[in-house]
Order: C-alpha cells, then structure tokens, then sequence
C-alpha cells in the first residue's frame, strides 16, 4: 500500500483554501486504497519527515511556501518524492508577470499590464503614475497582487476613481501589484495531468460564469455563486486553440504531473493567458475536480495515478 | 497497466466520448433555487477564511473572544461532574424540561441577585448559550421588515440573528456612556415617522461587545422611559455584568423594569461556554411563548449541561472563580491599553472597565478590513470594525480582544498591529485619501467575523 503524506494549511492567507483542498484530496487518495495522512507545514515538519519518510509528499497548500518552490526545494533536499512541479518551475509560475513574459514570448497572448510596487509608487508619484497606467493600458483593468491565488486582493477597476483603492487592496496582501487590462470574454481554466507516459493532457475546458461577473473569492466558494459549464460552451477550433495554449504553458513554464491554467478566450475565439497554478484548488466548489469529471474520470483513480508518476519520475 | 491508468489514456485520447452535449451548466448546489430568503446573506467571505490563520501559534490572535479557561481549576471541575453523573446520572442523561432544569433556574436567581434583579423562577428559561435565547426572542417578535434597534456599533453574533429573520436594524448612536438616550427618542421618531415598526431595542449595556463601554447609571432610566413610551421591549444581554474591574456589578437595566425587559445571561463567560447554558429572563406571557419556541426549537436544553453548572453553583466558590477571572481581564486589559498609549498615538481607543474588548478608531483615511491580510502577513489578527454594522460603516474602528492572549502577547500583538498601521498610512500618503465605502473590500455581505473558537 502507497503511504502518502498529504500537506495542507500553511501559514497563508490561502490556508483555509488549502485545508479544505487538503481534506479532498486525501479522501480520494484513501478511496483509491493509499494510505493517506495530512498534516499542516509548521516548525515539526522536517523533523517529522525525516524520522518517518512517507513515500510520496503531496504539497496540497495554496500560496506563499506551497508554491512558490520553497517548500518542494526542501522535499528535493531531504531526497523525498512530491507531487508537481519543481521548484524552478514554481518560481516562474507563482510571479505572475514572469509567467506573462514567458507566455508571450511563446507566441501566447496575455493581457498587456504593469507590475509595480509601492515604492516605485512613492518615487514617481502615484497620481501621475496611476494616470500614465490608465493612459496606456485603458479600462476596464484588472488589479492584482503579482503573487498568490484564490482572487485574493483582485479588483476590476472600471473607473479610474477606484484605482487608488483597488491598489491599496492588492498591497494589502503583497508588496508588487499587476495591473493589466481586462480582457472581455468567456472565462475558462483548463486542467492539466500527465499520462502514465509522461505526456501532458489538457482535460476539458471549465467555463466560469460568476453571477457578479467577477470569479472573486465569494464566487469561489460560495457553492451556487458561480454557474459552471463543462465542457465549455466553445467552438471546436476555440477549444482546440486553448487547449494547445493550455499545454503550451505547461510547458513553457516546465510543469509536472499537474496543473490548471486560468485563459479568457475573446470574441475572435483568441485565447490569453492569465495565469497558472501549480497547485490548483481542490475543494468541493474547485475547477481542478470538476474537469476530471467532466473527463469522465474519477478523482481517486486520478489522484492515485498522479502519486504513481511523482513516485517514478522522482 | 492498471485499470485506472488505463480508464485515464481511454478518457485523454478521446475527450469528446466522455463529454456531455450539449453543456449544461452547473452551480455545484442543485438547491441553489430552494433556498429560503433569509439566507442571502449566508455566503463565504474573503474575511472569514483569512482568520484561519489566526489560530496558528505564530499569529497573535486579537480576534477571538474565547474565555481564558486555563484559569479554571480543572480537576475541581471534573471531580463535580463525576460526582454529577454518578449520583443523579439517569435524570443528566435523560430528556428534561423544555424551561429548564428547576434547581438551576432557582441558582440563577442568585446570580442575578447580585446585579440587583428579583425574579421568580418560573419566569426563567434555560437556553443553549444566551445566543439561543437571542434567536428565540428574535424568532417570537420579528416579522420581515421590523425593526431592531441596536447601539452604533452591535454585538455580530445578534447582528447575524437579526439578518436571518429579516429584521431590519436601525443603529442608535452611542458614546463612551453608551447609547445616547435623545439619539434614541430621535431614531425612534424618525423610524415611526416614515411607517416602521420597531419592535424591540436591543442593548449590552455593561462592557459592551465590541465596544467596550457600559451604560451609565444615569441613562439607564431614560433609556427604558423612552421605550416605554414608545411601546418598544428592551432585550438586554449581558454576558459580562459580573466581569467589571472596579466595584460592584452595575445594577441590570431589568432590575429597574419588570415589564419592559427581557434580560439574557449565560454562564459561558463567569464558567464555562462549551456547556452552551444561558438563560432568558421574560415577563410571564413572553416567557411562556418562549418556552413554546424553545420546545419546537431544541425539545429542552441540554440536562447533562444544565446539572453540571449547577453542581457546579452548588459545591464550588464561584464567586472567588469570578474574582480570579476579574483579575485575570484586568491585567490584560492593562496590558493592552499600555501598549496602545506607547505605540498608536495617532489612534484612539475606548478604555473598558470591564469585559473582553477594547474599540479602537484608526486614523482617518484608513480601511480597516482592507488592512486586514497585511495584518495576517504581520501575524496579527483582529476583527474589522465592519462586522458590528448592519449598515456597512465602521471601515475605521476595530475590535481588540484581551480575553485570551497573556500580558505578553498582547503586547507583541500591539507592536505588530502599530506596524501594520504605519505601513497602511504609507500607502495612504502615497495613493492619497480615497473612498473607503466604493473599494472592493467593503462590497461582500453577511456577517464578517471569524468562527466562535477562535482564541
């Protein structure tokens, strides 16, 4: 029998994410017949891992250590196989306008935007930097901090008014901020695991429709707050293009054995990247799940064969 | 090739076998529809999930209101409920009165005693914490659209009791002497001027919850005359009476009007609040429709809860256990009002002479919700001031609690919170003063406070 250990909570503002994706995922690990134990990260874990060293690690945590590559960095060191992707990988990932870069760089559109912190801010001006940013990129924008997930600190700022206050929510949970424009269009996140092969496959495509227009963290997990359509109510040839940009930006940004990447595919059918995840929510409301339903398959049987492929290609 | 892996290629290589067509969309609830009304408000927010955190070792919790219970003599207390069990086990363990268990409605008579009330025990009934006597008050009185008055700001805990029966509630302004009886009598009249109907003014008066103020004695009278004369009841609650720091106990609002009010009590914070035992105390036809709702409620209060505090009233000092407990809250409150005198002096602050919190008013300019994550990158945690409106207001004011942190502690959770408040002010010195109320921190609804065990 498999012995997984799987780490949920942390110290981010995500932990609550986190723990209740945590919980799911060990359900299903045990359903499968692993042998499953979750655990938060705090100051006992290392020694913890190392006086009894599970098989696999499953680093279940949104945010900050969980994934930003700190953690799995730790993991590699201490010769421990986990789940996703590397630490190198994660770093590119978690800051957001570097995954932009990367992706546009690969022929992948993505929503023109600035990445400025507060204290370039407090050089330049913020009046007249805030309406060079308006001048530029136009509205609506949206405004989030570079780092995190679960639409913590986003805003869509529709009036130039509310952009001080929309900036000083982003600061709020990090020291750099996104702006970037607000591309109209259906919003969908692909889902991504390896084959027993190694090779990546898209699943198909989520549709979010949030009744607020906004997939804020309310819209998230409030069950009944968002109506989700699977597979997305897209054309052939637009789910074909998202799905190759889907993989595109596995790739790119050099992911393993899972991931989610968030796209809005516009009027002429033209996907643009946002972001990806490389540890995408697992709770009861999370997209991840659902499209490995929606594939006609099971989480636990997913899941198990997700340990499987971080057990041989560690 | 294992039957999953092989379940997983089939699925991969050919998507379109296992999609459905047309799409459907889902809610992942397939009672979204079903729902009453009232529930509008019952959504996850934002807030709520960030005070996870907060009960990590490493974040000092101002948030919470958990009594500091390690100051309980724990095996005095488990040698009672042996004692309880073994001797009177079958009626503990059984169903019992819908009113309450008589011996214990007699005990707390006593209790009340000491802040002056006289009552007959028939007109006394035991509820699940004083928060089931709210909502059974609450449940008898209001229909949707009635108002409640409650002071400026109110105890989130009613806040959410009202929000699920539609009540509508009106904030009374107060000050550090609490509700300001002319903003009352003006609340009123404006309130019956435009057609509503008020049904009850709900008040805690003594070391108030977030506020931190107590009613003084002078207005207590004017407060139930100005009622009174509007026929509007008065639903005092107080869980804090008998925790003042100086002297005796204030005399209860219900000591100086038998008729006009409704007084809850609870023994969650002079003993225990895992037991959940609180108490109504009505006049007879209300305290009898009471019974009637509590019965429909919940069959009757929990009897193993019920014999426990009163073995408890009946075999050990409670009134020194009050005293150590007093102590206890003092210390910490001075902790805390230290602190904040050394290391916020840009901001303001009540000075509780009882109870569990301090109300602190943050610079102008300042969004009290929106800082709230930096807090908990800081490792700080505390309730913004929001949560004890009905009304969306309150983005400046937040809730500091001294229950449950030692001297320590509140003191490093000061100099955190100060930090938080410096780097906020930067930001505002940068992106200059904007609308707090148009930011998308203010827009979710529903109660925004963290869950109950939070230390």
């Amino acid at each position: 029998m498999r012995h997984v250990l799987v780490l949920a909570g942390g110290l981010s503002h995500e932990r609550d994410v986190s723990l209740r994706s945590g919980r799911r995922v060990a359900d299903a690990l045990s359903r499968a017949g692993v042998e499953v134990h979750v655990r938060d990260v705090d100051q006992t874990l290392v020694a913890a891992i190392m006086s009894s060293p599970p098989e696999v690690v499953w680093p279940v945590l949104h945010g900050a250590t969980g994934e930003d590559g700190a953690l799995r960095d730790v993991l590699a060191s201490l010769g421990i196989a986990y789940v996703g992707s590397r630490p190198a990988s994660c770093h590119l990932t978690w800051d957001k306008p570097v995954a932009k870069a990367l992706l546009a760089a690969a022929g992948v559109s993505t929503p023109a935007g600035v990445a400025l912190s507060h204290a370039t801010f407090r050089e330049l001006g913020a009046p007249a930097l805030l309406e060079s940013v308006v001048d530029s990129l136009g509205l609506p924008l949206a405004v989030k901090p570079t780092r995190g997930g679960s639409a913590l600190g986003l805003t869509i700022v529709r009036s130039a008014a509310d952009l001080p206050s929309a900036m000083i929510a982003a600061y709020a949970y990090g020291d750099i901020a996104l702006i970037e424009q607000f591309v109209a269009g259906t919003e969908v996140t692909i889902s991504i695991i390896e084959d027993e092969h190694g090779q990546a496959r898209s699943l198909p495509a989520v549709e979010i429709v949030p009744d607020g227009g906004v997939y804020s963290y309310e819209a998230r997990y409030t069950a009944g707050a968002t109506e989700f359509f699977t597979p997305a109510r897209l054309s052939s040839s637009a789910a074909d293009s998202a799905a190759a940009a889907s993989l595109t930006a596995y790739r790119t940004l050099g992911h393993r054995h899972l991931s989610r990447v968030d796209l809005i595919i516009d009027a002429d059918e033209r996907p643009w990247f946002l972001e990806a995840n490389v540890s995408p929510g697992m709770t009861e409301t999370s997209l991840f799940p659902m499209a490995i339903e929606a594939a006609g398959l099971e989480t636990s049987g997913v899941y198990a064969g997700i340990v499987e492929r971080a057990l041989t290609t560690s | 090739m294992t039957d999953t892996a092989d379940q997983l290629s089939h699925a991969l290589a050919h998507p379109a076998a296992a999609l459905r067509e047309p799409s459907l969309g889902s809610r992942l609830d397939p009672w979204v529809k079903s729902y009453a009304q009232r529930t509008a408000g019952m959504t996850t927010s934002e807030i709520r999930a960030l005070f996870s955190v907060a009960s990590r070792p490493e974040v000092v919790s101002l948030a919470g209101g958990m009594p500091y219970l390690s100051a309980l003599p724990m095996d005095t207390v488990a040698a009672t409920v042996a004692q309880m069990l073994a001797t009177q086990g079958l009626t503990a363990l059984q169903y019992g009165s819908g009113q309450g268990d008589p011996t214990l409605r007699e005990q707390i008579l006593e209790v009340m005693a000491l802040e002056g009330i006289s009552a007959h025990a028939d007109d006394v009934m035991v509820t699940t914490g004083s928060q089931q006597a709210l909502d059974l008050v609450t449940r008898i009185f209001i229909d949707p659209g009635d108002v409640v008055l409650a002071e400026a700001p109110s105890y989130v805990g009613a806040l959410g009791v009202f929000a699920s029966y539609q009540a509508e509630v009106a904030h009374v302004a107060s000050d550090n002497d609490g509700l300001v009886p002319h903003a009352l009598e003006e609340r009123i009249r404006g309130l019956l001027a435009s057609g509503k109907r008020i049904k009850f003014l709900y008040t805690v008066p003594n070391f108030h919850n977030p506020a931190g103020t107590t009613l003084s004695p002078q207005r207590r009278p004017q407060i139930l005359e100005i009622c009174q004369r509007h026929g509007i009841l008065v639903l005092e609650d107080n869980p804090y009476g008998l925790l003042g720091f100086d002297g005796e106990p204030p005399a209860a609002m219900r000591s100086l009007s038998e008729d006009g009010v409704v007084y809850l009590g609870t023994f969650s914070k002079t003993f225990a609040p895992g037991l959940r035992v609180g108490w109504a105390l009505a006049p007879h036809a209300v305290r009898e429709k009471l019974v009637l709702a509590n019965e429909s409620a919940i069959l009757c209060p929990s009897a193993y809860a019920q014999m426990t505090v009163s073995a408890y009233l009946a075999t050990c000092d409670w009134k020194a256990q009050i005293k150590v407990y007093r102590e206890l809250y003092r210390e910490r409150r001075d902790a805390m009002i230290e602190s904040l005198s050394a290391r916020l002096p840009q901001a303001s602050w009540t000075h509780p002479e009882g109870g569990f919190y301090v109300w602190l008013t943050l610079p102008e300019g300042l969004n009290a919700k929106a800082m709230l994550p930096r807090a908990l990158t800081e490792r700080v945690a505390y309730v913004p001031g929001t949560a004890f409106f009905a009304d969306g207001t309150g983005h400046r004011n937040v809730r500091l609690s001294y229950c449950y942190p030692d001297p320590d502690r509140i003191r490093e959770g000061v100099r955190r919170f100060a930090g938080v408040v410096q780097s906020e002010l930067e930001l505002l010195e940068t992106f200059g003063p904007y609308d707090v109320t148009t930011g998308r921190a203010v827009r979710s609804r529903g109660v925004q406070s963290p869950a109950v065990d939070l230390s």
